[in-house]
This record gives structure tokens, sequence and C-alpha cells, in this order.
């Protein structure tokens, strides 16, 4: 009895939790002849159709703004990770001078609100080219540099690479490894854990991130998906069928990830938190 | 072992990224808010700290600082509170239950402007809330369009879409408090209440300190759920500093004013993470990183640092 109420909140929590996500999939289904304001709302589609869908992968760029956000995504993770290692290992591995002054710096950097930055990055960028006005290839580059080191991602491996044991490197030195060959064969393998999480962490960043790309495209066909659909609101303003069905387009890449790579998503959360 | 210069050959290029998009851009904010652009943004003119005068006498900024505060002493209590008991449900050890978390946890891992555009169509005049409400009588709210509601309703959101975040938070300092400490207190016959007020409570009061602060730096700095929902609007009702600064730095090319507003936001942000630091449980937290490290590499199972 007492495990049946259980139940019952706990379906009642997740109703609460995807309900306006069912809406949307409710109204992106409705067929033409369908009134979506009807009193009282229709739930159940009576004329079901995947018309919204294709219509709105044909009247805007959806392919792009799904090939564009995917890449930079993908950049920004390889970046993050790459940076992050070749960072956290002196730091964590070895001892040489203005090692303090150095870490301190780097965990300084996660004080710095990105909303400061944001002015003197974009003359940056307008310096260097790196705005999707010069090419697509540019705009991803502008997306993805400003983002490709972050003081938390050297922290966060620096913590992992800290606490392996010193003989680890030791036993690999007898055997005439040099440093480099310790990083990849030795220690990498051993945080493999703590390098996924650091990916989940930098996905999450990237692919949501509206601020920064709104202020850095500007032709439609080098959209991300955020910017993608602001713009299709802004577009299709009362057409609700059409801006539901892109909406729920762009959320499947993300949902796929979410159940594929779920623990790692809960390690991030309970590991201390760090948003934007 | 290794060669001396070995250490800064590895930390060049990651330097290199860190001064370029980090400590330049830094300073470059800080001699921008003390230039004007506002006549030609081209020929930017050093006046000092005459943006930050402006800004203090702006009726606009402090317009923005107060939604901003509004938003903040909304948001920050419920975050604290609420996934609490949201964790307490959620520990259960039913069946199926690391499912039920997952699907709870959907609304965090989908994007803000995702959520806007879904919670704009439910907050629509025909929309569902508003049925929802006639089904009691009640009179359709403007949700979105009345300057006296709009904020509230964008807290709504931000609070619905962040509650299952903190809930994990919560759920993991749960699982580690001592079940001996709960059979303890029944045996002094404690009810579920007290139980939870005297053992359950104390033990989370660092967790909620962490995400009262964690929550603060986000309210701070909210600005796409803004952007996508109301646009600031209806007249000005839901800017926040964000948006004021992006707002006059893109919209206005006023980027002067909008550093000088940029550096304003870093200063109170400097604040709460100042407080975050004094106040983060030390032993707590190493505890529980510890704990996590374990599980993350079973291959060492307990080996200590060697830092």
């Amino acid at each position: 009895m007492k495990k049946a109420l259980q139940y019952v909140v706990l379906i009642l929590l997740v109703l609460a939790a995807i309900a306006p996500f069912l809406w949307l999939l409710s109204t992106a289904l409705k067929g033409p002849s369908e009134n979506i304001f009807a009193y009282p709302p229709q739930f159940i589609p009576q004329h079901p159709t995947l018309d919204n869908f294709t219509a709105v992968w044909n009247k805007v760029p959806m392919l792009w703004f799904f090939i564009n956000s995917i890449v930079v995504t993908l950049l920004t993770i390889f970046f993050n990770i790459t940076l992050s290692v070749l960072a956290a290992y002196p730091l964590a591995r070895m001892r040489f001078k203005g090692q303090g002054a150095i870490f301190f710096s780097i965990l300084a950097t996660m004080m710095i609100p990105f909303q400061v930055l944001m002015i003197p990055l974009y003359l940056i960028c307008l310096k260097l080219n790196l705005t999707d006005n010069a090419g697509a290839l540019n705009g991803w580059l502008g997306l993805v540099l400003p983002f490709a080191v972050s003081g938390f991602g050297i922290f966060f491996v620096r913590q992992a690479l800290v606490t392996l044991p010193k003989e680890l490197e030791e036993s690999a030195v007898l055997d005439g490894c040099n440093s480099l060959q310790i990083l990849w064969h030795v220690l990498l393998p051993l945080i493999r854990p703590t390098l996924a999480t650091l990916a989940v962490f930098a996905f999450m960043a990237t692919w949501g991130e509206f601020l920064w790309p709104s202020i850095i495209l500007s032709e439609p066909s080098h959209f991300t998906l955020p910017v993608g659909l602001v713009q299709l609101q802004s577009a299709f303003s009362s057409d609700w069928k059409l801006i539901a069905a892109g909406t729920l387009l762009s959320m499947l890449p993300v949902l796929v990830f979410f159940f594929t790579l779920q623990r790692y998503f809960v390690t991030g959360a309970t590991s201390g938190a760090v948003k934007g | 072992m290794f060669k001396p210069r070995t250490p800064y050959l590895y930390l060049i290029l990651p330097a290199v990224f860190m001064v370029g998009f980090f400590f330049l851009p830094l300073l470059m904010a800080f001699n921008i808010s003390l230039s004007d652009y506002s006549r030609d943004i081209y020929h930017p003119a050093f006046v000092g700290w005459a943006n930050y005068a402006k800004l203090a006498h702006s009726e606009p900024f402090w317009q923005a600082m107060q939604n901003t505060f509004v938003f903040l002493f909304g948001v920050v209590p419920a975050m604290v509170v609420l996934p609490i008991f949201l964790a307490l449900l959620v520990n259960g050890k039913l069946k199926g239950i690391t499912l039920f978390r997952s699907l709870i946890y959907i609304p965090v891992v989908i994007s803000m402007v995702v959520v806007g555009i879904a919670w704009r169509w439910l907050y629509a005049d025909d929309g569902l809330i508003n049925w929802f409400l006639s089904l009691f009588h009640l009179p359709k709210v403007g949700w979105l369009v009345n300057p006296d509601i709009a904020l509230y309703s964008v807290m709504i959101v931000v609070v619905w879409k962040g509650l299952a975040y903190y809930m994990m938070m919560y759920l993991a300092h749960l699982q580690s408090i001592s079940q001996e400490l709960y059979e303890a207190a029944e045996i002094d016959g404690a009810n579920l209440w007290r139980k939870h007020w005297h053992v359950t409570l104390p033990h989370l009061r660092p967790t909620m300190v962490m995400v009262g602060i964690i929550s603060t730096i986000g309210s701070l700095k909210v600005f796409t759920e803004i952007y996508v929902m109301t646009r600031g609007g209806p007249v000005g009702a839901t800017k926040t500093l964000v948006y004021y600064i992006y707002e006059r730095a893109f919209e206005n090319l006023d980027l002067g004013i909008a550093s000088a507003a940029g550096i304003v936001l870093m200063l109170i942000l400097l604040v709460f993470s100042m407080l975050e630091m004094r106040l983060s449980p030390k032993d707590d937290d190493a505890k529980a990183l510890e704990k996590l490290k374990r599980a993350e590499t079973p291959l060492l199972p307990g080996k200590n640092g060697v830092a």
C-alpha cells in the first residue's frame, strides 16, 4: 500500500517534468484541420501527421543547424579534453618552478564570468576573422576557440591525476618510457571515467549555449540549434505546430546522449556543480 | 625524473589559450569600461570612470539590478528547499527508481532555449495553463504579457528546470548519512518528521549552503530564459543585469557602458564566490570526492593521493 502510494507520487513527478514536452509533441502531431487553441484542449491529435516535421525541415535549414551544433560541440569537447590533460599532467605529476602561481591563476579564471569577457572576445574574434561573415569554418572556430580551455576542466583532470600512485611512473621510467608515453599508455587509461565526465560537462555547456553563438553568427545556414530555434520562433510567430515540430527535433540528440551516458551526467551533478 | 623544461612544454598550448581568451580579454574589458564608444565606435575616447558614474545615475541600469535581485530572492530559496523534498521522495529502494530519477532529470539536460519555447506555449493566452485555471472558474492570466507577473512566470520556469539538478546533489549527500543514525532515532521513538528534522537536516546543511551559493551565482547571470520568453519585456519588466549588458553592447553598440556593467557584475559575483570558498565544507567535500574517486577508478581501490 505504501509502495503503491510512492509510485503514484513518482509518476506525478515524472509527469510534471515531461508534460511541457508532451504538450509540444501533441501540438506538433496535429493535422492542418485541427485547432491547436481548442477549448477544451485536444490532448490526443485526431488526425496525427508528421507533415509539420517535414515542413519545418524544408522551410528552415534544420539540417545545417544540426551539423553546426554537432561540429561545434565535438570540437569543443576535443579541445577541452586535450588542453585540460596537457595542463593538468605537469601540474599533478611533476614539480617545477612557478607551479603554485600557475595553478592559482588557472583557478582564478573560474571566477571571471563570461558575460564580462564577451565584449572584448567579440572584438578579438572580429580582428581574427573568427565570425561566420568570413565563412562557415571561421564561424565554427569563433564558437569553439574561446571555450577551448577551461579552468574547471584543468582542475577536474588534475584532481583525478593527483590521486594515482607515484610507483606507476617510476616503473614506466625504468621500462624506458618518456613523459608522453607515460601519459598516454599509463595515466590516461586510468582516468577514462573522469575524461568521460568532463566530455559530458563540455557537451552540456556547448550544446545548449545561446548567448555567444547569437553574437557571433549572422547567416541562418551557419546557426547552431539554439540560435536557429529562436529564429524559428520569431519567423513563424503564430504557427505553433511548426515551432513545436522544430523544437522537438532539436531535442532528439540530447535525449539519446543522455540516456546512453546517464551515469556520467549524475556523477557530474554530484561532483560539485559547475554551471555556466 | 624528467628534464626541467618538460613541464613547461606541456603548458605552452593551454597557456596560449588562457592568455588569449581569458587574461587578455579581462584586461581589455577594464580598458573598454574606461572608454566612450557611444560617439564613434571605431575611435573610442578615454573617459576615466565616467561610464561608472553614468551607470550610477542610469534608471534602466537600476531597474535591471532590481529585477535581478527580485529574481534571485525568489529563485534561490526555492532551489535550496524544494529539491530536499524531491530527494527524499526518490531516495527509496523501489524497483525502477533509477529510471524515475532519470526521467525527472530530463528538464536539466534539455537546453534553456527549448524549455523557454515549451513554456511560452504553455503560458500562451489561450494556452494550457489558462485553460487549467478556467476549470476552476479563474480568470485568464497574462503570464508573459503582464508587466507585474512576467518576471515571476520566468522564475517559475527556471525553478522547474533546475530542481532535479539540486535534487541529485542532495541525494548524493542523503545517501552518505549512516543508516544507524535513523535506527537510533527510531529506538528513541522519533516519528518520520522528527527523524528528518534531527538527523537529515543537520547533515544536509552544508549542501544547502552550497546549493544556495551556486543558484545565487546562476541567478545573477540569468539571460537566455529571458531572451527566449520575453525579450526583456513587457516594458522592461524582465530586463536583468546580463540582459542589460547584452542590449547595451550588441544592440546599442555602447561598449563602454556595457563593459562597466559587466565589471560590476563580476565584482558582485566575486563576493559570492569568496563566500562559497569560505563556507564550503572542506572535509565533507573531500570525503565525497574520495568516494567518487573510488567509484570511478575501481582499478585502484583505496590508494592514497601522492600530491
